[in-house]
């Protein structure tokens, strides 16, 4: 349990505060309609569906007003920046912003659908009262507004229409409609298999975000929730007068109800957030059109991509991302990939497999550059914050990286180097452990060479004991098992080529976090992850597990790259 | 955007449309709303729906990843050959079931949804995408590296009782408690 605390403390809280802000405003709504005497009429045509339906509507409010913060990534880079004297668990949970995103998006799906059930009842409801099917109040109360001088309570005015007429011909109706769907392509082009795999229709799809606003703000402008005014609820005594619908107007007690719509307020939750989306969006248009200079192109083995640039006023930081826009691709795709380079260095580089259509194309056009083209453009936005900042923080790191996820670690190692070179005094770090999980051997080898040279460097310092690294072959067959057992002897691996060998299969991380804590019994260790969820979960349960509540003792944090 | 199989986010349209329709059926019905018969055809019909759709189709390249428990009901849409298969087919009939929904409130949303997964299954047909079930895998060796976890049930082969046992001459010391074969 206190494990627990430590590592998600401060997630669970802000989740809490979230529910309980919705959960309030849904009750003080629902409360406001359900009890409000200005509703009383209202309610009497409408039954609960009155406030069924706009207890929902101020919840979304609230989530469409939340939804578009957490992915104005230059502004939440800004907050991140100038959290720099907070601890390192608050800048944790700017990490978790597309999961919150999703959370928020889930609860307005939800909302949604209570809302329009509940305003399909009350439309129904509505129709039936104007053609008087039910008892003389809802007739009389849906009558009014036929005479001048009258305002209406009911909106349906014809006493011949269907509410399908009725929805689109209405503001509302049609807003909500137009809405509703783009929601929900919104929805289905995001679940989890479309967007892994056909990023381009996740995201393109998603701009329906843009109709789906413009519609919310213009949904309530035909003010067709109706409630009593307050002048004629003080000439009209609702509890003598209910009772004698057919009277209004003839007896001085009971004149006429006077109604009006209420003013439609949710531009005032979401005007802000828009604006804030705006900004973020021109500020990535910005930078996108500043001069990229691309300093070199290589095609390493297994299809990797390296860029190599330089753009001016661009500064950046150990294990950060930018987001790269090719035009002649396609305009509107930007992309996101982890810098393998250091800080130090007077460029910066990505390193780009090949796994969807904007990859393939763009090393296919580097490709024919080579034999004598012209280089695509390319644009760059960001530098955009990341977990593995903190590396340094840690007195020691636990570095896991799978596959093509280590390039966030390549530029933490090259920093390293460079920092060993300068006897850089702001290394907090005095120990790091790396971990390498790939399945084939191909992808080794431009990494290799990364390795190679930290060996010779750190050899030369005799400062071996720094870095630990272990290398992990996941995808062994016997033909290997055989190749490495005839080789054994030899000094160095016969994979990389690098002095440390190379392990087969899985590594046992029950293991390698007791040794850690045995060699470190009281300092705090910082576990960076960038690699699948599966894996997450159990080094996450690995860093409760061995975390110690005693800050003293040895605690291991958990901080996960998400793409 | 070439590599994607665009019967994938059909299906994905298809199923939530199935849901939708289903819903505004049960609206339709539970409300006992003027036009309920369409009602009560959309609550038929996104089942329906919901039934065919479940089922995720493999994919042609890359890992199919099934939905919980659909092996069921693959065997059930398997089992129609052709007319589930092809996807001019599925596009078609999607058409048609929104047809109905149209007539009232309730099921208008799902009648547009499934118009519009109905067209992505056009585009999908057009594209050549064929439905192909997903079948249930091959048990996959075992993975090297697991410690055995069950003690061996067979003694490990020994010449017979005779010739093990020690003569008395040769023995470097001599057993407090006599031995005998059922000895451990």
């Amino acid at each position: 349990m206190g494990n627990w605390v430590v590592n998600h403390g401060l997630s669970a809280l802000i989740l809490v505060v979230w529910m309980g802000i919705n959960i309030f405003i849904f009750v003080y709504f629902y409360l406001f309609y359900d009890l409000g005497p200005q509703f009383f009429y209202t309610r009497h045509l409408l039954g609960p569906a009155l406030a069924w339906a706009r207890a929902p509507a101020a919840v979304l409010n609230f989530n469409c007003l939340l939804i578009l913060l957490p992915v104005c990534r230059n502004l939440l880079s800004f907050i991140r920046g100038s959290c720099a004297c907070f601890r390192r668990s608050m800048r944790k949970q700017l990490d978790k912003n597309l999961s919150f995103h999703k959370l928020v998006a889930y609860m307005i799906g939800l909302m949604t659908a209570v809302h329009t059930i509940a305003h399909l009842l009350n439309l129904e409801w509505l129709n039936n009262s104007r053609q008087g099917d039910y008892d003389t109040l809802s007739t009389e109360l849906s009558e009014i507004g036929d005479h001048s001088n009258e305002t209406f309570l009911n909106p349906i005015r014809s006493p011949s229409t269907t509410p399908s007429y009725v929805a689109f011909t209405t503001i509302a109706g049609i807003t909500g409609v137009i809405i509703t769907l783009s929601l929900i392509l919104i929805i289905t082009s995001s679940m989890e298999v479309i967007r892994r795999s056909y990023y381009e229709v996740f995201w393109y799809t998603h701009h329906l975000f843009i109709i789906f606003f413009a519609g919310l703000v213009f949904h309530g402008a035909g003010r067709i929730v109706r409630s009593q005014t307050k002048d004629s609820m003080y000439e009209h005594n609702v509890a003598y007068c209910k009772d004698r619908p057919l009277d209004w107007g003839k007896i001085p007690e009971c004149p006429m109800p006077q109604f009006a719509g209420g003013a439609p307020g949710t531009w005032m939750w979401v005007l802000g957030p828009m604006v804030l989306y705006v900004f973020e969006r021109i500020l990535r248009l910005y930078r996108s059109l500043q001069k990229v200079i691309l300093r070199k192109t290589v095609i390493h083995p297994s299809n990797v991509l390296e860029l190599q640039m330089q753009k001016k006023n661009f500064s950046m930081e150990v294990g950060q991302y930018v987001f790269l826009n090719c035009p002649s691709i396609s305009q509107l795709e930007w992309h996101p990939f982890t810098m393998t380079s250091a800080p130090e260095e007077d460029f910066f580089s990505v390193h780009i497999r090949s796994m969807g259509d904007w990859t393939r194309d763009l090393i296919s056009k580097v490709n024919e550059a080579e034999k004598g083209g012209f280089l695509p453009r390319i644009a760059v936005d960001g530098p955009f914050g990341t977990a593995s900042e903190d590396v340094f923080d840690y007195e020691v790191s636990m570095l896991v990286g799978c596959g093509i996820g280590v390039t966030p670690f390549a530029s933490i190692l090259k920093s390293i180097w460079y920092k060993f070179k300068e006897s850089n005094q702001k290394l907090r770090t005095k120990k790091i452990y790396f971990y390498w999980l790939c399945r084939e051997t191909h992808a080794f080898e431009w990494f290799a060479d990364l390795l190679h040279s930290l060996e010779g460097e750190m050899e030369e310092r005799g400062m071996l004991n720094f870095l630990s690294y272990k290398l992990f072959l996941t995808g062994w067959d016997h033909s290997h098992a055989a190749h490495v057992m005839v080789h054994f002897d030899k000094d160095t691996d016969v994979v990389t080529g690098l002095k440390q060998k190379t392990h087969y299969g899985r590594p046992n991380w029950e293991k390698e976090f007791e040794d850690i804590r045995n060699a470190h019994p009281t300092s705090t260790v910082g576990v960076f992850l960038c690699g699948p969820l599966a894996l997450g979960k159990t080094l996450e349960s690995c860093c409760a597990r061995y975390s110690d509540v005693d800050p003293r003792k040895a605690r291991f944090y958990f901080n996960k790259e998400n793409f | 955007m070439g590599q994607i199989e665009w019967a994938m986010w059909a299906n994905e349209q298809a199923l939530a449309a199935g849901l939708i329709l289903l819903t505004g059926g049960v609206v339709g019905v539970a409300g006992q709303f003027k036009d309920w018969q369409f009602a009560a055809y959309g609550v038929a019909a996104g089942v329906f729906i919901c039934l065919l759709e479940y089922p995720r189709g493999k994919r042609k390249k890359g890992t199919s990843i099934e939905r919980t428990g659909q092996r069921y009901l693959t065997v059930c849409v398997k089992a129609f050959g052709p007319l589930t298969r092809n996807y001019y087919v599925r596009a078609g009939l999607h058409a048609v079931l929104s047809v109905p929904g149209g007539f009232m409130l309730p099921t208008v949303l799902g009648c547009v949804c499934v118009a519009i997964a109905s067209l992505i299954y056009l585009l999908a047909a057009i594209r050549g995408e064929q439905w192909e079930p997903i079948m249930p895998r091959v048990e996959s060796k075992e993975r090297p590296g697991q410690s055995m976890k069950e003690p061996p049930t067979n003694p490990p082969p020994r010449p017979p009782a005779e010739l093990r046992r020690k003569r008395q001459e040769d023995a470097a010391y001599v057993n407090p408690i006599p031995i005998s074969v059922n000895s451990v």
